[in-house]
């Protein structure tokens, strides 16, 4: 399955951690890839519930995502359905996951963000292909 | 076949060391390569080098022509490229909104350690 999956350490516990990926306020301090504003954080953390996030960049472009939340467990894991809104900059549905584990005084953060492709050819590959990325970045970068 | 599935498609046939290394050196072969030549440095044998040919081609990654009894494998850079454009956006994205993140968080709980919680 198509997937990325990304491993950080932040010196903070998991809790406040947690709040900053569920609460409207603490998303507005750092969704985005660049310094640009959060415009919109609409952020319904239950299962079921459902999140709305626009952001503007640096250069001015305008992106929004949203989704369903699949997931709430307080502080160690959170899983939603993401789409871009109005975009044709992503083929599809996927799903975000972010699990927390306390390490030392701090945090693990392990993100993947996952494209839901068929399900007969998620069935047919289920072995998938995750740590093949680094391989496969080294060997085509 | 949308585009969905063909990323799915590209990222299985991936899944394989033997299918990557077979790619590897397709990309450093641009005139393509025969299939005795590709299953020469590999440890499998030809009739398996055969079946992930056909998982490669079946992802549209590779091209296979023949011309007499010699069968020419090349590499199809679109799918490819396409895999790699999708992980490079979503890798900028979250690996920069993970930085910021970071700072956030860490600004966060020193405050709370200030007040003694």
């Amino acid at each position: 399955m198509t997937s990325l999956t990304l491993v950080r350490r932040i010196k903070a516990r998991p809790s406040v951690v947690f709040d900053a990926l569920v609460t409207a306020e603490g998303i507005a301090q750092w969704w985005g890839p660049d310094a640009g504003p959060v415009l919109i954080a609409e952020v319904e953390a239950r299962v079921g519930g459902r999140f709305r996030v626009r952001f503007r960049m640096l250069d001015g472009s305008e992106h929004e995502s949203s989704g369903e939340f699949l997931e709430v467990s307080p502080p160690s894991r959170v899983r939603m359905t993401w789409r871009w809104t109005g975009g044709a900059e992503d083929p599809g549905e996927s799903v975000l996951d972010i699990a927390l584990r306390a390490v030392g005084e701090g945090t693990e953060v392990t993100l993947t963000h996952a494209l839901l492709g068929s399900e007969e050819t998620r069935r047919s590959h289920e072995e998938g292909w995750s740590g093949a990325l680094d391989k496969l970045v080294a060997l085509f970068a | 076949m949308n585009a969905a599935e063909r990323l799915d498609r590209t990222f299985a046939a991936l899944s394989d060391p033997t299918r990557r290394a077979i790619l590897a050196r397709l990309e450093r072969e641009r005139d393509g390569a025969t299939v005795s030549a590709l299953a020469k440095p590999l440890t499998v044998k030809l009739p398996a080098v055969m079946k992930h040919l056909d998982v490669l081609d079946d992802a549209g990654l590779v091209w296979r022509s023949k011309q007499g009894r010699t069968v020419t494998v090349r590499l199809a850079p679109r799918p490819m490229r396409e895999a790699m454009e999708w992980l490079g956006r979503y890798e900028r994205f979250w690996s920069a909104s993970l930085d910021r993140l970071a700072l956030h968080a860490e600004a966060r709980e020193a405050e709370l350690r200030k007040g003694g919680r």
